[in-house]
């Protein structure tokens, strides 16, 4: 079984973490060694973002890491090679989450081949909808990397039922309409419950992960209670903003992701 | 590559491609608001009222159908084909941008949206837009690059003036592929309540036929204008391009008449200087901003930074359509510089008493190197896209 499918098989009774990290943000250097650290505080999943120059459907927090990775010289192969040193170490599931442009700009086939081989569980291009998705379907399939598509409030029962077709290892639930980034959490509640009820009753096939807007455990709590699993971006970018370069930066930081899975501080 | 035959021409598909480009590249919660908007601008095309009202619009309030000028002087001077101008300029605010303000605002209050956004380059869209929500009594947000507001302050201003709010984009190279990226997030948050009015023929599908379509009166016009002054089609047709609607708009209804086509990037300091906006000579095919079409992108898929004097055309990207026009060969496309542009400025205020808006003089620039290898029986027509009033600050630096 591969890793995506084996986490929501095997922790059932727990709400699965995922985590996304700009690739290459704070510096290409941390990246490894944060995914690793995410990983012992508790994340079930990590996100790993490929920066663009260009993230239409992010707020200013992923606009921020993305601009910062680039700058630091951030590359598709040198997200690859991350990927391989992670993979020495841990068997986390990882799905790369980028605009299709610099796929495209790399070579569609290079890409899936490569991530296959660095030991890339699945992928989610935000501006892919199931329309264009035609153009990697067959690629990913064929090189085992599994697809997750997303669905937001507006989006119509079939064309949920649609996604859950096409998705392989979880859908993404965006649980607001806007771009990415923390929000207060009422905002977030109120008009999410009504969007989950509908996601469960269309999506049948794959686990349910929602985000967009959580920044702390209730939030995560409140927002997962009918679904499997939450997904975290922007407040984890923010505490590392805050925090970095300071002496003590990588704790506060996986401290934080302790506290997002449990609940509790691990000092 | 396919050669498109004549009548044959019927881009793009269902599925809103020209060819290998164009299609819908947007996060999923703007998927229903495209659907929807397909859905309206059908409708709405297929409704004799809603015509009715758009070319009363045009008439009454834009002052269509503009004049196509026999430019004597600038004729003689060049001793060649004759030139003809399509006065675009003469619109009400100045440029072409207002046909396709006054098409998208009709659809939008069809729709019932409350909350008309834009981006703007130059202002010219920008302005138009804020002059149709003026017009109608619409709540408008324009979304604005920085670099671009100091530009083109008398466009701020005038926005600012008709009720507009424009907020200025400080991210990226804050221009106009900025304060698209902003106005697509402000759509993706506020989509159930608001209208992106898209300002040229780019994004994604229903976006790039649509604009085209609001703009083809530019084409009509001048085809009917032309057959009753000199009873023939021109031998030649020359528009500037940056997104392309001024193109598009002259182009498409000559697309399957035997007409020489050309289109006039912006060459910047130079097409290899690395400070262009030339995206069909020197970029290549890449998503952006919803569709799939020609950019100018590293080697990782970055976006690269456009350079142009002309903040209209300041832009890595350009309208799938134009891409398709492209590598097909019906279109042939070319480049001139900053430093062209600003003769062409300066040489057809002389002769002809019009000052151009500086994307209209990149196609006039390029009569330096057309008009030598026409013949004084020959008929080429150019598109005046807008005047120049705005860019009179950055004009006098140079003067």
């Amino acid at each position: 079984m591969n890793r995506i499918n084996k986490v929501f098989e095997h922790k059932k009774n727990e709400k699965i973490m995922s985590l996304f990290i700009t690739a290459g943000y704070p510096d290409v250097t941390e990246t490894v060694d944060l995914v690793l650290g995410f990983e012992r505080n508790g994340a079930d999943i990590i996100e790993l973002g490929i920066p663009f120059s260009d993230p239409l459907a992010d707020g200013p927090t992923i606009q921020y890491s993305s601009n910062i990775a680039i700058s630091k010289g951030i590359t598709i192969q040198g997200i690859f090679d991350m990927v391989v040193d992670i993979r020495k170490e841990s068997e986390i599931p990882i799905v790369l989450m980028g605009y299709i442009n610099p796929m495209l700009r790399f070579g569609l086939d290079n890409f899936f081949t490569a991530a296959a081989k660095a030991g890339v569980d699945g992928l989610i291009v935000p501006d892919l909808p199931l329309d264009e998705g035609g153009m990697i379907d067959e690629l990913a399939r064929a090189n085992g990397i599994q697809l997750i598509y997303l669905i937001a409030p507006n989006t119509s029962d079939e064309r949920m039922q649609l996604s859950d077709q096409k998705s392989d290892g979880f859908v993404y639930c965006v649980s607001v309409t806007g771009v990415t980034g923390a929000r207060e959490g009422s905002e977030v509640q109120q008009s999410v419950d009504k969007f989950i009820q509908r996601s469960k009753a269309n999506i049948t096939k794959n686990p349910l992960m929602v985000g967009f807007g959580i920044k702390n455990f209730d939030d995560a709590q409140n927002i997962s209670k009918e679904v499997d699993g939450f997904i975290v971006g922007s407040a984890l970018i923010e505490t590392i903003r805050t925090s970095y370069p300071s002496e003590q930066w990588k704790e506060v930081v996986f401290d934080f992701v302790h506290q997002l899975k449990f609940g509790y501080s691990r000092n | 590559m396919p050669v498109i035959t004549k009548t044959s021409y019927s881009e793009p598909n269902q599925k809103g491609y020209f060819g290998a480009y164009g299609g819908k590249f947007v996060p999923e919660t703007l998927i229903p608001a495209l659907n929807e908007l397909e859905r309206a601008y059908k409708e709405a095309s297929e409704d004799p009222e809603f015509e009715k009202e758009y070319l009363y619009l045009l008439r009454e309030y834009v002052g269509r159908p503009t004049e196509l000028s026999f430019a004597n002087r600038l004729t003689e001077y060049y001793g060649k084909a004759k030139i003809y101008l399509k006065r675009e300029d003469l619109c009400h605010t100045g440029a072409h941008k207002i046909n396709n303000a006054i098409g998208q605002i009709l659809l939008a209050l069809r729709m019932g949206k409350k909350r008309i956004i834009a981006e703007t380059g130059a202002g010219q869209h920008g302005v138009a837009t804020a002059t149709a929500c003026a017009k109608f009594g619409v709540q408008c947000v324009v979304y604005m690059g920085e670099e671009d507001m100091v530009r083109q302050k008398l466009n701020v201003d005038r926005m600012r003036l008709m009720g507009a709010e424009v907020r200025g984009v400080s991210s990226g190279s804050k221009t106009l592929k900025d304060a698209t990226n902003e106005a697509i997030r402000d759509w993706v948050t506020n989509v159930e309540d608001t209208f992106y009015i898209i300002g040229s023929v780019v994004g994604p599908h229903p976006y790039p036929m649509m604009v085209r379509n609001f703009h083809r009166i530019i084409g009509d016009e001048t085809k009917r204008q032309l057959m009753e002054m000199e009873g023939r089609l021109p031998d030649y047709l020359i528009a500037c391009v940056g997104g392309g609607s001024n193109a598009m708009g002259i182009f498409y209804p000559f697309i399957n008449d035997d007409v020489h086509i050309i289109g006039i990037e912006a060459g910047g300091l130079g097409v290899d200087s690395g400070q262009t906006a030339a995206t069909l000579t020197k970029g290549r095919p890449g998503v952006l901003h919803g569709s799939m079409s020609y950019l100018l992108h590293d080697q990782e898929g970055q976006i690269e930074l456009a350079h142009s004097i002309s903040a209209g055309l300041d832009y890595p990207g350009i309208g799938p359509e134009h891409a398709y026009l492209h590598d097909t060969k019906r279109v042939e496309y070319r480049a001139v510089t900053d430093a062209q542009a600003l003769e062409a400025v300066s040489l057809l205020s002389r002769m002809e008493g019009i000052i151009p808006a500086l994307e209209t003089a990149h196609a006039f620039a390029w009569l330096e190197e057309l008009m030598p290898t026409t013949t004084s029986d020959e008929i080429v027509v150019l598109n005046c896209s807008g005047r120049g009033d705005k860019d009179m600050e950055t004009i006098s630096k140079y003067l």
